[in-house]
């Protein structure tokens, strides 16, 4: 009934009530495709098929934060971009060839020095929270970097609370440990 | 609690995720145990070391574009009517949801609920024609009304001049207890500024949340938590705080 995209019509408002409530989040939902899919095309066509599937179900969206919704069709939408492949693999892609952004921690008062520094340990952080398996990697995205509550996480990975807990547990620790291992081959300040 | 039990606790310990006992117990145990105390030190150090900030990835104009492209032309704005309805079944919806959750409280759970309140309260006070109990533009009328009604002095403060016009005040009830609502105007738009004794932190700062189409910008300041409550987009109530907190400082 709905051919291609979402709807050629809009009954009285309501993609303007999605537009205000979902594309405020698109930074965030951008983020975790990043850290969940291999390459930038994919990130952006698992985005568009997010907003695209969460506007047809806009009438069952209940209310409640909208966030861990959106997360949640993200999720599934990356999965559905890798269905069959074992699991979701990321390549590390530095912050030098993003091109679209100023570094957000050049903070004022750095030195050249800091800053080369600074853009050198995001980079490996980057790239540690990519190595790490999908199921823990996406804990750390949804949690650090989002800065979702347990409650919403639980949300979007569809788990209880104490999986989002064990997990995380797991997933500071995998990483904090790959990132002291990497110190030690002095690739991080 | 053993070092297990503690090992997986402590990262809600950090995240602020633990209800008030669960965090007594939590810190209890590594008060005891040396190793735990220096494992909650390295994951805090470890965190801090994250600049979360530099970890995101923002999104390419090129992309926030074809999904605008994608949507269906907007037409008229959502009706007054239909955003009650929604909200009518969130709030069942929420209601099913909590009566299912596990035994651990959190405290995400509290501020989400306090949150429904206030938007609820909000919607209240537009619907029964009950806007204000006392209506008056001048801070000075406004203010005195509160004496005697509830056992905190709300801040009023005019902002007419800043384009917020001060409509008045009215007594409401939020979480089950009496509370102070200041109300503002914005052109068409009505904002609720809602006022009750904060119990813990004395200062918190400014967190915008969106909750059925409604924005709501809360922190705490002087030990009262403050909800600013309308349907103005988030960059408006986001001046309006401002404005307010600045006008408290005088």
């Amino acid at each position: 009934m709905m051919a291609g995209g979402a709807a050629d019509w809009d009954d009285g408002g309501k993609t303007a009530r999605f537009k205000a409530l979902a594309l405020p989040h698109l930074d965030e939902l951008y983020t975790l495709a990043r850290y969940l899919l291999r390459s930038r095309s994919d990130a952006d066509d698992a985005v568009q098929e997010c907003y695209l599937r969460a506007f047809r179900h806009f009438d069952t969206f209940r209310g409640g934060p909208i966030k861990p919704w959106l997360l949640a069709i993200l999720r599934n939408a990356c999965h559905a971009t890798y269905a069959g492949s074992a699991r979701l693999v990321y390549t590390a892609d530095s912050a030098a060839d993003d091109g679209v952004r100023p570094p957000l921690w050049s903070e004022a008062g750095d030195s050249p020095e800091q800053t080369i520094l600074r853009r050198h340990s995001t980079d490996t952080m980057r790239r540690l929270i990519g190595e790490l398996p999908a199921e823990f990697r996406e804990v750390i995205v949804l949690r650090e970097i989002n800065d979702l509550s347990y409650r919403d996480i639980a949300t979007v990975i569809e788990a209880p609370i104490g999986t989002v807990m064990s997990r995380l547990s797991r997933a500071r620790t995998m990483l904090r440990e790959a990132w002291i291992a990497a110190e030690g081959e002095g690739e991080a300040p | 609690m053993n070092c297990d039990e503690a090992n997986v606790l402590m990262h809600a310990l950090i995240d602020g995720e633990l209800d008030a006992g669960h965090a007594r117990e939590v810190e209890d145990h590594i008060a005891v145990c040396p190793v735990c105390a220096a494992r909650l030190r390295e994951f805090t150090e470890f965190r801090q070391a994250m600049n979360p900030a530099a970890l995101r990835h923002a999104a390419p104009a090129s992309l926030r574009a074809r999904i605008e492209g994608k949507l269906p032309a907007p037409q008229a704005a959502a009706s007054r009517r239909s955003v009650i309805k929604g909200f009518a079944f969130g709030a069942t919806a929420s209601a099913l949801a909590a009566s299912g959750l596990l035994a651990m409280v959190m405290r995400g759970d509290d501020d989400r609920r306090v949150l429904g309140e206030v938007v609820s309260a909000h919607l209240r006070s537009l619907q029964a024609q009950h806007l204000t109990d006392v209506v008056s533009s001048d801070q000075h009328t406004v203010k005195p009304w509160f004496n005697g009604r509830l056992d905190v002095a709300p801040p009023v403060v005019d902002l007419t001049a800043l384009g917020f016009t001060l409509l008045g005040g009215r007594l409401d009830y939020v979480d089950a207890k009496p509370v102070a609502a200041i109300v503002y105007r914005r052109r068409v738009h009505v904002i609720n500024l809602f006022c009750a004794p904060a119990a813990g932190a004395t200062r918190r700062k400014a967190a915008m949340e969106s909750l059925h189409g409604f924005n709501v910008r809360r922190w705490t300041e002087n030990g009262l938590n403050l909800w600013a409550v309308s349907d103005i987009n988030a960059e408006e109530l986001t001046e309006f705080g401002e404005k307010f907190e600045a006008g408290l400082r005088g």
